[in-house]
């Protein structure tokens, strides 16, 4: 099998422990894109216009435009703009983005700084979530470096171009990965979702316009930069640009985060994770992180991944999550599973998710341990259609969708456990 | 504007503005809970969502903004599925305790239950319960019942001023609670049981007494402070049970501030007085009307035969209406004697012969909302006028700039930009100051009758720094507060407020101490014509003695108290600016007749009173208060006098005819309104707070005429000690906010006198001394002590702003 192209895990050697360190990544190509467009002094607009081309798209979950959104930026705006990075990966099955921050910290620094660069910003705030205290010091450590190298801070590398960048860590609550919540976290309040819009573009940090990307997705910025917008298009498939970083985990043989290009097929990438563990049969795969409808295993062995192909089986590319379960999986219990976390992470802001996604788990545990009755399959679906679309933040879509998908692709499962009081598996 | 539609309507809103704003406009009710039109938006509850064309889902009504063309529809399939669903979750949790639960009847949950709500619940797991809260002797909890729309939250935040409650825990978890061992406040706090959607806040004072549907509403308006609030009070089988904001935008809005909602336990008081009592042989004894008023008139015409009709004085309040303070001055003019007052906290009446008119707001209420610059001057504003202060909060909030010059430094809860805390006797020099300042800022000279005064003064940054907002933000005003009425040096503060507002073209004006504080300038409740010249000597006949000369608080030496005193509604040891010497006064008279609603503990204790006359409070009787802004407001009884308590406006008109004066022959308090109000309601030609050529005195850097040298008090009037109701109103009287008074002192002063915090102290003024803790506030003045008056432990005491002395005991 041939290495696929890669772009934010490439030329790592995880076995080296400096490898994250700034010389390193000097080595690696680094900060050659942002010293390109200060000494070339590239206009902002053709860094956007690069981007677009690239069909880079949102790496934590929702897939938008990423030249887009920077692109809705107000230009001629007096007083301050804010770039905040959105490092607060908590989804269920994603480890994605702490591994970009431990082994190539730089790789997101410098795609901030090209990102302020283009929108005009000169202060930006990377929050860390808060379960992966080594990961935020490592964050810490690399920002000095680049402070000290002239990377950050004022007048970067003698040009008038200033970014000053500080890491924040939360405290591990899953909301506040929503990036208004993350705002608000930011700002010393409570970590609750603003409702929308006004939109951060407008009315952000501290109400000043604000842009929000995924680590992922800054990471992946220099590279676009110093390769240009088509050739990164051109690794995955239109509409789908470049590479991605997918989070296998569950039953295969060598769980671990797998960078390949967009548009690769399911198959690859399981067999790249060592394939089933102990050879048995894929029974359910959910695709992009917990939040995310499930697939039965035939459908998805048919499925490439990206965007597009995993939006036409039935899910969502998401985080890029890929939480594998095998036919030893009780779909009862992984969905109480799942319904807990939504339940204990919601943030009890807006009615149908602080009522709904307690409902939810209670119906679910209580089929679970054999009090189930069969018309509570329909009151969880109906229960679903009355929390999902009808909430301030996504939240409340991510504990409905589960939730149908499981019942919708695995009925019989929950039907046998309501009437056997016992697994079918 | 922008143009929409609504359920096929067509409605426009302006740029910014809302589905429901539209919705509201064509009178289409969207349901809602957490949606308040006076808060911020948190689109929180759900229960609004609605149809809008091409969204794919439902949207909040309250939060979406209008955009041209929409279609919205809110009583769609997709729409009503949605509010259902909301419902529904809205239920699970919810006690359904309604049989029980004082919301009962007037529950936007409950009503709107009855139209989204399912008749039966599919949820059969087990309920949330949530622990209640202490809030405080005012707000009761349960808050198992809340719903988390956080309007109580934001209430605190955007109205009151103060987060006192706030939404901790997550998901499930998540309460509505107060910080950790803290109560709710906050002299707007009341205002959140009428904005709670559910039974979770509910009125302690209230709680379990009646079923909402069993009160009859009736209209009236609060006797408390300037503003004259709106009132719905609620009465079961002629009791008060409760009261309620009535909604009026250009005074209240839809609040209410503590005083005004609670007060009416006081109304219900064992105190009440409900017959006639006379003194006689040193015991009281109850007896009936025709007795009493016989004693009474008898005693007037015994006074006046032996001393002269000069001696009998007639004392107000001005929280009594405007016909009960006509017939007082009416009667006593009437008895040939123009000793008539309402001021009894006032101690400087210099200004009395240049007064042009009643003193006033100077301005429309509501329009304190679009100032941009403010000069507040010795003021307890928030206690004083709470909902005033909420408008000031409010125009801060929107680039207002709040100057302050006050001897204490009470936190206002919004941005104050400069503050001149000083020694009350200092105020005077600072307001010097700001005048030659905002003089020197336009080129103008010093007008004349403050030129020789301020000869020797200098501004200093503050008082430059006041005089530019002044002048720079426009609309702007200059406000005289309460603290600033009792000051000794009143006269000369007010003139020279007077002459920075014209300078700086600001509005100026005098905030209202109580509801009818311009009414009873109106109905001559003054020891001078107040109307116009050519009928005040004319109708009135000459001049009389003032609050302060017929209470012997003037001049301790001479012999200027009255014979014979008739007291209006008022306890004149809590009443007065030196209660000591006003009691002194009373118990040297012959006849002091007392028209009042309580048996008051001092009048019969101290044996100071003659004869009690029940009089019925603003409950009990029609009449009319005229409100700091001039507002005229005429309300009607809400009950039956209680026992054999009469509207004061009939004893008095009775007490007319025994004394066979003229004019008594009202049939209705309508007549009595329409003989001092003969134009109507508009009072605006007596509406005046410009002084003539009264000529500033002098002021010494650092030595002014009284109280300039020992310790000064500042005495200022508690907020619940205001009047005759709120001091029997039992839940107020265990908020915070009417705490045991201390001595505040600050930390220099107690270093240097040897004081420790809590150490019991006795001040001194004049004969009476009290004892007191010491409490430390190093935001006061040097040399001050901060001791309330208007308490009864602190009656003994003498003026509110004199001087007094401290002695370790």
């Amino acid at each position: 099998m041939s290495q696929p192209a890669q772009i934010l895990l490439a030329g790592l050697s995880p076995s080296d422990p400096d490898d994250w360190r700034l010389k390193n990544y000097e080595q690696r190509e680094g900060y050659v894109a942002l010293r390109k467009i200060l000494s070339e002094k590239i206009p902002p607009e053709k860094i956007i216009e690069e981007v677009k081309k690239s069909a880079l798209r949102g790496r934590g979950g929702a897939g938008f435009p990423t030249g887009l959104k920077w692109s809705f930026m107000p230009k001629q705006y007096e007083g301050d703009k804010y770039l905040v990075c959105n490092s607060d990966e908590g989804e269920p099955g994603t480890f994605k983005d702490r591994d970009i921050m431990r082994h190539n910290p730089h790789m997101l620094i410098e795609g901030m700084l090209i990102g302020a660069y283009a929108m005009g910003i000169r202060a930006g705030y990377n929050y860390v979530h808060g379960e992966i205290w080594d990961v935020y010091e490592r964050m810490e450590e690399a920002v000095d470096e680049a402070r000290a190298a002239g990377y950050l801070g004022d007048n970067i590398l003698g040009s008038d171009f200033s970014f000053q960048l500080y890491n924040h860590h939360g405290y591990g609550a899953y909301i506040c990965g929503e990036e208004t919540a993350l705002l608000e976290s930011l700002e010393g309040k409570k970590g609750q979702p603003r409702f929308k819009p006004p939109f951060p573009a407008s009315f952000g940090l501290y109400g000043k316009p604000t842009t929000i990307n995924n680590t992922e997705t800054f990471a992946a910025v220099p590279w676009i930069i110093r390769h240009g917008g088509d050739k990164f298009l051109q690794l995955g498939k239109p509409n789908n640009g470049g590479t991605k970083i997918f989070s296998v985990s569950g039953h295969v043989n060598k769980p671990g985060n797998y960078e390949v290009p967009l548009g690769t097929p399911f198959a690859t990438l399981l067999e790249m994770a060592g394939g089933m563990r102990g050879g048995r049969k894929l029974k359910g795969c959910i695709p992009g992180g917990s939040s995310m409808p499930v697939l039965p295993g035939d459908v998805m062995m048919q499925t490439d991944m990206d965007y597009d192909s995993i939006a036409k089986a039935g899910s969502f590319l998401g985080s890029g999550a890929v939480i594998i379960m095998d036919d030893t999986t009780c779909m009862v219990r992984a969905l109480e599973r799942l319904s807990y976390f939504y339940y204990e992470e919601s943030c009890g802001q807006c009615t149908p998710c602080r009522e709904g996604t307690g409902w939810l788990y209670r119906i679910v545990h209580r089929i679970e341990t054999g009090k189930g009755r069969l018309e509570d399959l329909d009151l969880l679906n109906n229960l679903a259609d009355n929390i999902q679309g009808r909430t301030i933040c996504a939240l409340g879509d991510a504990a409905a969708m589960p939730v149908r998908a499981m019942i919708q692709h695995f009925r019989d499962e929950f039907a046998y456990h309501v009437e056997h009081k016992k697994c079918l598996v | 504007m922008i143009n929409f539609e609504i359920d096929g309507k067509p409605v426009s809103v302006p740029k910014n503005g809302t589905v429901m704003d539209g919705a509201n406009q064509l009178g289409i009710y969207i349901p809602h809970f957490c949606y308040h039109k006076k808060l911020s938006i948190a689109a929180n509850c759900r229960m609004c969502l609605v149809q809008v064309e091409k969204a794919p889902k439902p949207l909040p009504a309250c939060a979406t903004p209008a955009m041209e063309g929409m279609k919205v529809f809110t009583h769609s399939g997709q729409a009503v599925t949605a509010q259902k669903g909301v419902m529904e979750f809205l239920l699970i949790n919810h006690p359904l305790d309604c049989p029980i639960c004082d919301q009962g009847g007037e529950c936007q949950l409950q009503d709107l239950a009855v139209g989204y709500g399912a008749s039966s619940s599919r949820y059969t797991e087990a309920k949330r319960v949530v622990a209640n809260k202490n809030l405080g002797p005012l707000i009761s909890t349960d808050m198992t019942r809340c719903i988390h729309c956080t309007r109580c939250v934001r209430f605190g935040q955007e109205i009151a001023g103060i987060m006192e409650l706030g939404m901790a825990g997550r998901g499930e978890h998540a309460e509505i609670l107060a910080f950790v061992g803290k109560t709710v406040d906050s002299e707007l706090s009341g205002n959140v049981i009428d904005l709670c959607p559910v039974g979770a806040l509910v009125s302690k004072p209230f709680r379990y007494s009646a079923r909402t549907w069993e009160l009859s509403r009736r209209k009236s308006i609060s006797p408390h402070c300037g503003l004259g609030s709106n009132l719905i009070v609620q009465i079961k089988q002629n009791r008060v049970m409760r009261v309620l904001p009535r909604e009026n935008e250009e005074i209240n809005e839809c609040w209410l501030s503590d005083k005004d909602r609670f007060s009416y336990e006081g109304l219900n008081s064992e105190e009440r007085l409900t017959r006639p009592m006379i003194k006689q042989g040193g015991v009281w004894q109850e007896c009936d009307w025709q007795t009493a008023l016989e004693f009474v008139a008898n005693g007037l015409k015994d006074v006046k035969e032996k001393y002269g009709a000069e001696s009998i004085g007639a004392l107000g309040s001005a929280h009594s209406t405007l016909e009960e303070l006509y017939l007082l001055q009416k009667l006593a003019r009437g008895l040939g004697s123009a000793s008539v007052d309402h001021r009894v906290r006032q101690s400087d009446f210099r200004a009395d012969s240049q007064m042009q008119g009643a003193p006033w707001l100077g301005m429309p209420i509501a329009e304190i909302s679009q100032l941009k610059s403010l000069l507040v001057i010795g003021s307890t504003l928030r206690k004083d006028h709470p909902l005033l202060a909420h408008r000031i909060r409010h125009a801060v909030k929107h680039g207002a700039q709040l100057n302050v010059i006050n001897p204490i430094d009470d936190d206002l809860l919004t941005k104050v930009r400069n503050r001149a805390i000083v020694a009350p006797d200092k105020m005077v020099s600072m307001l010097a100051e700001v005048l030659k300042a905002v003089a020197e800022l336009k080129g103008v000279e010093i007008p004349d009758d403050a030129k020789n005064a301020l000869s020797t003064v200098s501004a200093s940054d503050t008082a430059h720094a006041m005089a530019a907002s002044l002048n720079d933000n426009k609309p702007a005003a200059v406000f005289i507060g309460n603290l600033a009425q009792h000051h000794p040096r009143y006269a000369d503060i007010c003139k020279l407020a007077q002459h920075i507002a014209q300078i700086s073209d600001a509005r100026f004006g005098v905030l209202g101490e109580a509801a009818n504080s311009v009414g009873a300038y109106i109905a001559d409740a003054i020891p001078f014509g107040n109307r116009n010249a050519d009928t005040a000597g004319g109708r009135h006949g000459g001049q009389g003695a003032n609050a302060s000369q017929m209470l012997g608080m003037d001049d301790p030496a001479s012999e200027t108290g009255c014979k014979a005193y008739i007291l209006l509604n008022l306890e004149p040891e809590l009443d007065s600016y030196n209660p000591q010497r006003a009691v002194k006064a009373l118990a040297a008279a012959d006849l002091v007749v007392m028209m009042s609603a309580y048996k008051s503990h001092a009048a019969i204790q101290e044996n100071y009173a003659d004869v009690l006359l029940p009089i019925a409070p603003f409950t009990e009787t029609s009449g009319t208060f005229i409100s700091t802004e001039g507002r005229v407001q005429s309300f009607n009884g809400v009950v039956a006098p209680l026992g054999e308590t009469r509207p004061a406006w009939k004893v008095l008109r009775v007490l007319g005819n025994i004394l066979q004066l003229d004019g008594f022959d009202y049939e209705t308090s309508e007549q009595v309104r329409a003989d001092v109000l003969p134009a109507g309601n508009d009072v605006s030609a007596w509406l005046n707070n410009s002084l003539g050529s009264l000529a500033v005195s002098p002021i010494e850097a650092g030595k002014e005429n009284k109280g300039s040298e020992g310790l000064q008090r500042i005495g200022e009037v508690p907020i619940y000690q205001a009047d005759l109701i709120v001091r029997r109103a039992e839940s107020l009287q265990r908020t915070r906010d009417a705490a045991a008074p201390l001595a505040w002192m600050p930390g220099s002063l107690m270093m240097q006198l040897g004081l420790r915090t809590d150490e019991v102290i006795r001040l001194k003024q004049g004969e009476g001394e009290v004892r007191m803790p010491v409490a430390q506030d190093d935001s006061l003045p040097a040399n001050c002590i901060r001791v309330v008056s208007a308490h009864p432990s602190t009656a003994a005491l003498g003026g509110m702003f004199d001087q007094i002395t401290v002695e370790k005991s």
